[in-house]
């Protein structure tokens, strides 16, 4: 299946709100924060799509919200597909979908430490590339480099 | 006496006997540090291992010693800047990294590639595959207790460095690659050399099967070892040799082709279980050793195909792609390598995330390591060959 079927087979089994776009690289699914764990369960479970493989999941930082962005993969039927999850820049809370793809819980946990956004249900959501005591979220675009860490001039 | 007691209370003598030592035996669980600096974890890695004994019951693993923010640095710099950190990602294997990036500031930018430029890649990518293995076989030997296959691996290797030394004048961060081609063309020699190196290689190969892959102590040792189901290893997005070694026929050379793979021809080598069980530390050595003889026939093959022309697309020095985002991923040594650009349209790329095939393959080490004695897990984790710059980025 292309994007825009897997869109339109998706619109007909879920009642969630959901938006495509087809833009011409990479293909995109929006969906809302609070939607995420039910139509990635869908999307796994659902014989038809059978999305067994997260390649990969990250953030972007725009300029008004972070896009959560998750890039699926089906071994069985070769087809991929591209959501995003868009939470605003002061409380940027999603739903973790780490109960349905394990994969999940390394890159959430990588999400969290560099950009700050909060996964709920995470089993272990701490950081995992810097040191539990940093300060600020690196990727973020309005990050600031601090000057030492523990007196450590940087 | 114990014949004059009574059957229920020597039944309780037992039984209490039974608990303490349970209580001194089993009781007492033990959190012991792994790493960052240990002969086996080929970089700088931390395991926290809850163990029993010599059994482990759980593991954490500890990453980011070698966090250098390589995706925060691609912000600040323009796309053909950031080509030298892309060889710093696996250093084992530049040129895949190279190409990899390319591949995917390609496809944002809509280049083409000129023939020749394709064959010389794939060139460098499967001889830098080969170079790369040979250092895991090499390092797995060491892990079993033998010293004979590094060096042996070593020898091998430094000829693949002496071709690209020539090419590039480099021995391990390339930057030979650049934004639609490579950055010089082959040097008078390269060719005969390469294929003097495939003919060599092939006979040796034979040579250290029968030195360490068939040799009974290290099956008996590697076979039945860190067991990886192939549902498991799917839903932890394991990719590259663990995943083939797990039974799943998947390479992306041949599921998404790229580049001129469609035009050469090979196999992708899977775990079959020959010495244990389907998945285990063996499995995934030997597909290893089976993915070089497949990369000499590749390399062979774009040797004799290699056609004459231009080595570089025109790309101007300002190279600004059209806004818009792309995920390209290839087959690196280690497994899917994955570049998620975002553009908006100026010269430096928006966000760059690095989806690196060594992260994910040791997210599924510790669900597979209970249960399995420190000892083993040595074995098991080795078996992975991740690379931490990889994991850590």
């Amino acid at each position: 299946m292309n994007a825009s079927e897997i869109f339109e087979k998706l619109k007909a089994r879920s009642r969630e709100d959901i938006e495509f776009q087809d833009s011409p690289l990479l293909p995109f699914i929006k969906v809302k924060p609070d939607s995420i764990r039910n139509v990635a369960d869908i999307l796994r479970n659902n014989t038809d799509f059978r999305f067994d493989s997260l390649m990969c999941l990250t953030t972007v930082d725009n300029p008004t919200n972070f896009t959560i962005v998750y890039l699926l993969y089906s071994m069985k039927h070769s087809h991929k597909i591209t959501l995003k999850v868009e939470t605003p820049k002061d409380n940027a809370v999603v739903p973790s979908v780490e109960k349905v793809w394990s994969a999940a819980n390394w890159f959430e946990r990588e999400v969290y430490d560099l950009f700050g956004v909060r996964f709920e249900g995470h089993s272990n959501l701490v950081r995992i590339m810097l040191p539990d005591d940093w300060e600020g979220h690196p990727l973020k675009k309005d990050y600031q480099y601090p000057a030492t860490y523990r007196g450590v001039v940087l | 006496m114990i014949d004059s007691l009574k059957l229920d209370q020597a039944t309780t003598i037992v039984k209490g006997a039974a608990e303490r030592l349970e209580e001194v035996v089993i009781g007492e669980e033990m959190l012991i540090n792994m790493g960052p600096q240990h002969p086996s974890t080929h970089g700088v890695l931390n395991k926290v291992l809850k163990t029993d004994g010599e059994i482990i019951s759980e593991v954490f693993p500890q990453i980011g010693y070698l966090h250098r923010g390589l995706e925060k640095m691609a912000e600040k710099l323009n796309y053909h800047q950031f080509m030298p950190y892309t060889d710093r990602i696996d250093y084992l294997s530049a040129m895949n990294c190279n190409f990899a990036y390319c591949l995917a500031v390609e496809k944002l930018g809509a280049i083409e590639v000129p023939k020749r430029a394709e064959y010389i890649r794939v060139i460098m990518a499967e001889l830098n595959r080969i170079a790369t293995h040979l250092v895991f076989m090499g390092t797995m030997g060491l892990e079993t207790g033998a010293w004979t296959p590094i060096v042996y691996g070593f020898r091998e290797r430094e000829e693949i460095l002496d071709l690209f030394e020539m090419t590039c004048g480099q021995r391990l961060t390339y930057n030979y690659m650049r934004i639609g081609g490579v950055s010089d063309d082959l040097p008078g020699g390269f060719v005969d050399k390469a294929r003097r190196f495939c003919d060599a290689l092939e006979k040796k190969l034979v040579e250290y099967n029968n030195l360490l892959s068939y040799n009974q102590i290290f099956i008996d040792r590697m076979a039945n070892i860190g067991v990886l189901p192939a549902d498991l290893a799917i839903d932890y997005g394991v990719t590259g040799p663990p995943l083939r070694g797990s039974g799943v026929k998947w390479d992306l050379r041949k599921n998404e082709p790229y580049s001129v793979y469609p035009e050469l021809e090979f196999d992708i080598p899977t775990g079959k279980g020959e010495q244990g069980r389907v998945g285990d530390a063996w499995d995934r050595y030997m597909v290893r050793m089976h993915e070089m003889e497949q990369s000499i026939r590749i390399v062979r093959q774009a040797l004799d195909k290699l056609p004459p022309g231009d080595i570089r697309a025109k790309v101007g020095r300002v190279f600004k792609p059209a806004a818009g985002e792309v995920y390209v991923r290839s087959e690196n040594p280690r497994g899917e390598l994955g570049f998620y650009i975002v553009s908006d349209g100026s010269a430096n790329p928006y966000r760059l995330k690095i989806r690196t095939a060594s992260f994910n393959n040791l997210s599924a080490v510790p669900p597979i390591s209970k249960g399995t004695m420190i000892s083993d897990f040595v074995l098991s984790l080795g078996s992975f060959d991740i690379v931490l710059p990889e994991v850590d980025r």
